[in-house]
C-alpha cells in the first residue's frame, strides 16, 4: 500500500534462520497483540454484565499498531493516546488489572475511578494521558518533544489518533509547529476507515486523510499496512531513529479496521455487508500466527502464550471484581497541586 | 527603587524568573524578535536567546498545547496569547486540558505553566480585541487566575505564577501598559491569593481589578473630597485563589459592598463575590451589595461609545453616593 515504503534494515546473518525482527521480539509482539485483543474482548464482556460503566472505545482489530509502535519504543519514550487508548496503554506495560479496574470504577484502577476509560494515564510507564477531545493531544505531544529538544533528552513523543482527527485544526497546527521546530515527535494516524459513524472518505478531500496532507508540512508521505505488526514495528523504528537524530517529526498513516463499533453505544450498522468479514481475513492476530508459523515457531508455543494471556486476564478480572470501589476521601483530592480543591481562603 | 512602566515590568518579571530557573521558557506570536505587539517582552530574546524565547506561528492551540506538554514533562513554560479574546480559539486547553489533567490522572500529571494575555478595553479595538475575559478563566476548576494593576504587582505576581505548581492565567491589562509605578530593586516574589487594601476607609468597601483599580481609587478620593464619604478600596488581584477573608473582613468594618468590574454584567466575578458576602456576611451589610459593570453587550469601537460603557470614575462616584445616601 505504501507508495514509499520504509526500507527495512539490512538483513543480518541471522536472517536466513529468522529475520531482522528475530524470534524473541516476534514472540513479544504476538503476546502483546493477544493481550490487547483479549483484554478488549474482556472489557466488552464486562459491559454486557454491567460491570463496566460509562462509555468505552475498543481497539479490537487495531492491535498491531499499538503493539508495533510500543515494542519499538525505549523506556522513557512517551505515548499520547486518544479516548480509544486501552490498547496503547496496555502496550506500554500497564497491568491489565489496572486498566480493567479503571473501567470497572474500582479502587485498583489506574486513576482510582477519577479518570475513566477515556483518560487512561500512567506516567511511570510513559503513558502521558488519553485525550478525549479530538486533536487536543497533538500539540501537547509537541510540547513534550520541545522539552526533549530543549534539554537534549533522548526520548521521542509518540502521538496516536484516528483518521477523523485529521480534519480538526489542532492536527494542522501541530504538524506545522513540529515541522518548523524539527521536534522529536511521531504522529501515528490509525485509519480505521470511519470517523465515528461516517466513512472518512465521505468527509475528507483526499484519499489518505493523514498521508496526503504530509507534503503540506514538508513531510514524507507514509502509508503502511497497520495490521501487520512487523511492518508497523519497522516503520516505527525508522521514525524513532529519525526523531532521535534531530531530523524532526514523522506522520505515519496506518491502514486498519475496527472490528467493533465506534463506542459502546454503536452497533456499527453503517458498514456495508461483507466489509467486516473481509477485514477479519486480515485480522492482525491471524496474520501474525501465520507469520510465526512461517518462521518455524510451533503451534505449542503459540498455544502456551494464548493460555498464559487468558490466565492473566482471568486473574485480573477476578481481582477487579473483588476490589472495593474507591474511597470517598479521594473525591476532592488533586484538583490543585496542594492536593486539595480549595479555591478560596 | 525605580519607576517602571507596567509594560517594562512584564519583561522584568519574566527576566527575573528566566534568570533564576533554566526550566523557564517563553513563547508566543511576535514575542521574541519583535518584543511583542505591546512591546511588553522587549529584550528577552536578546538576553536569553532563541532556545528559550521563541516566536510561534499564529496557532493558539499549538501554543497552549505545547506549553502543556512541556509543563507536564518538567519545564515551566510561559506562553503568550496576544489578546485574551483569542482564548476562544484555544479554549480546549484552558477549559479541558490544563485544569483537568491532574485530577483525571489522580495526581500523576502536573501542569505548572503560565498563560499571559492582553486583556481589557480602552484601545478602541472593538468587540473582538477589547474584552475582559477573566471570568472565562475564573469559572474553571483547576486554574488559578490573577490580574495585576501595578508594575510592582506585575513583577511579583509573575514570579508567584511561574513558581506555582498549577496552571495560572495571567491577565495583563492593555490600558495599563503605559502606566508607571515604583518597583523596588532586587527580586520580588508575591503571593497568589492575596487581595490588597489600597485605600483604607470606613463607609463602604469598593472591590476592583486591573484597570478598574485606579478608577476606583480616583472615585474614592472624589467621594471623600466632595461628599465626605470614606471608602475602602481593595485590589482583588487574584480571582483564584480568592482572598475571601480580606473581602469579608472589609465588609465587616464598612458594612457596604460595591464591585467595579470591566467584564459584561452576566456571570462577572463580582457576582460570585456578592453571593459569598450575601451568604457569609449578610448581617454585616447595611444595604444591598451593588455591582458596577460594563453593560451586557459587545464592546463598541468608537472612543465615545467605549468610554460610555466601561465603568468610569463618574459612574462609580455617582453609584456609591446614591447608594450610601439612600
Amino acid at each position: 500500500m505504501a507508495r514509499k515504503p520504509v526500507r527495512a534494515p539490512e538483513l543480518s546473518a541471522r536472517a536466513k534462520l529468522n529475520d531482522d525482527i528475530g524470534e524473541e521480539l516476534r514472540l513479544r509482539l504476538y503476546r502483546m497483540q493477544v493481550e490487547l485483543r483479549e483484554a478488549e474482548q474482556r472489557a466488552f464482556d464486562l459491559f454486557l454484565q454491567n460491570l463496566v460503566k460509562g462509555t468505552s472505545h475498543l481497539s479490537l482489530g487495531q492491535e498491531a499498531i499499538a503493539a508495533g509502535f510500543a515494542a519499538a519504543m525505549k523506556p522513557g519514550d512517551l505515548s499520547f493516546c486518544t479516548y480509544r487508548g486501552h490498547a496503547h496503554t496496555l502496550a506500554r506495560g500497564v497491568p491489565v488489572e489496572k486498566v480493567l479496574g479503571e473501567l470497572m470504577q474500582r479502587d485498583n484502577g489506574l486513576m482510582r475511578g477519577k479518570g475513566g476509560s477515556m483518560h487512561l494515564t500512567s506516567v511511570e510507564h510513559g503513558v502521558m494521558g488519553s485525550y478525549a477531545i479530538i486533536g487536543a493531544h497533538l500539540p501537547i505531544a509537541c510540547g513534550a518533544a520541545l522539552r526533549a529538544q530543549y534539554r537534549g533528552d533522548d526520548d521521542v513523543s509518540v502521538c496516536f489518533f484516528g483518521d477523523g482527527t485529521t480534519n480538526i485544526g489542532a492536527f494542522h497546527e501541530a504538524l506545522n509547529f513540529a515541522a518548523v521546530w524539527k521536534l522529536p515527535v511521531v504522529f501515528v494516524c490509525e485509519n480505521n476507515l470511519y470517523m465515528e459513524y461516517t466513512p472518512i472518505g465521505e468527509v475528507t478531500a483526499v484519499e489518505h486523510p493523514a498521508a496526503d496532507r504530509a507534503s503540506a508540512y514538508g513531510l514524507e508521505r507514509i502509508v503502511i499496512d497497520g495490521n501487520d505488526a512487523d511492518v508497523v514495528y519497522r516503520t516505527a523504528s525508522a521514525a524513532y531513529v529519525r526523531a532521535r537524530a534531530g531530523k524532526g517529526p514523522s506522520l505515519i498513516e496506518c491502514m486498519t479496521y475496527r472490528h467493533s463499533g465506534h463506542s459502546r453505544a454503536d452497533p456499527a450498522k453503517y458498514r456495508p455487508e461483507g466489509e467486516l468479514e473481509k477485514w477479519k481475513e486480515r485480522d492482525p492476530i491471524k496474520i501474525y500466527r501465520a507469520r510465526l508459523k512461517q518462521f518455524g515457531i510451533g503451534d505449542d508455543v503459540v498455544a502456551k502464550i494464548d493460555a498464559q494471556v487468558m490466565q492473566m486476564i482471568d486473574a485480573a478480572t477476578e481481582a477487579c471484581k473483588a476490589a472495593p470501589p474507591p474511597p470517598v476521601d479521594i473525591l476532592f483530592t488533586d484538583v490543585y497541586a496542594d492536593g486539595g480543591w480549595a479555591w478560596r481562603n | 527603587m525605580a519607576e517602571l512602566t507596567y509594560r517594562d515590568a512584564v519583561a522584568r518579571g519574566i527576566a527575573q524568573e528566566m534568570a533564576r530557573d533554566p526550566d523557564v521558557i517563553f513563547f508566543g506570536e511576535d514575542v521574541a524578535k519583535a518584543g511583542g505587539v505591546f512591546k511588553a517582552t522587549v529584550g528577552l530574546y536578546e538576553q536569553f536567546g532563541p532556545r528559550r524565547v521563541r516566536d510561534t506561528p499564529i496557532s493558539e492551540q499549538a501554543i497552549l498545547g505545547a506549553a502543556m506538554g512541556a509543563a507536564m514533562t518538567g519545564l515551566k513554560p510561559i506562553a503568550e496569547i496576544m489578546f485574551s479574546d483569542f482564548f476562544a480559539v484555544c479554549f480546549d486547553y484552558i477549559a479541558n486540558e490544563f485544569p483537568k489533567s491532574r485530577y483525571m490522572s489522580n495526581g500523576q500529571v502536573k501542569c505548572p505553566l503560565v498563560v499571559r494575555t492582553g486583556n481589557g478595553a480602552g484601545s478602541r479595538f472593538g468587540a473582538q480585541h477589547s474584552q475582559s475575559v477573566e471570568n472565562w478563566a475564573m469559572m474553571i476548576p483547576g486554574l488559578k487566575v490573577v490580574a495585576p494593576s501595578t508594575p510592582r504587582d506585575v513583577v511579583g505576581l509573575m514570579a508567584a505564577a511561574v513558581r506555582d505548581p498549577d496552571p495560572v492565567i495571567f491577565f495583563e491589562h492593555k490600558s495599563l501598559y503605559a502606566t508607571k509605578g515604583e518597583v523596588p530593586d532586587g527580586e520580588i516574589v508575591d503571593t497568589l491569593g492575596s487581595a490588597r487594601i489600597v485605600r483604607p476607609g470606613k463607609h463602604a468597601t469598593i472591590l476592583a481589578l486591573a484597570l478598574m483599580v485606579p478608577r476606583a481609587l480616583a472615585a474614592a478620593e472624589r467621594l471623600q473630597a466632595e461628599h465626605g464619604l470614606d471608602c475602602e478600596v481593595i485590589d482583588v488581584r487574584s480571582l483564584v485563589p480568592l482572598d475571601t477573608q480580606a473581602i469579608l473582613g472589609s465588609v465587616g468594618r464598612t458594612h457596604r459592598l460595591f464591585t467595579v468590574e470591566e467584564n459584561p454584567r452576566l456571570c462577572g466575578w463580582g457576582a460570585e463575590i456578592v453571593s459569598i458576602v450575601a451568604d457569609e456576611a449578610f448581617y454585616d451589610l447595611d444595604g444591598p451589595p451593588v455591582r458596577i459593570t460594563t453593560p451586557h453587550m459587545p464592546l463598541p469601537a468608537a472612543d465615545i461609545f467605549e468610554d460610555m460603557v466601561l465603568p468610569t470614575v463618574d459612574r462609580i462616584v455617582e453609584t456609591v453616593r446614591r447608594s450610601l445616601s439612600a
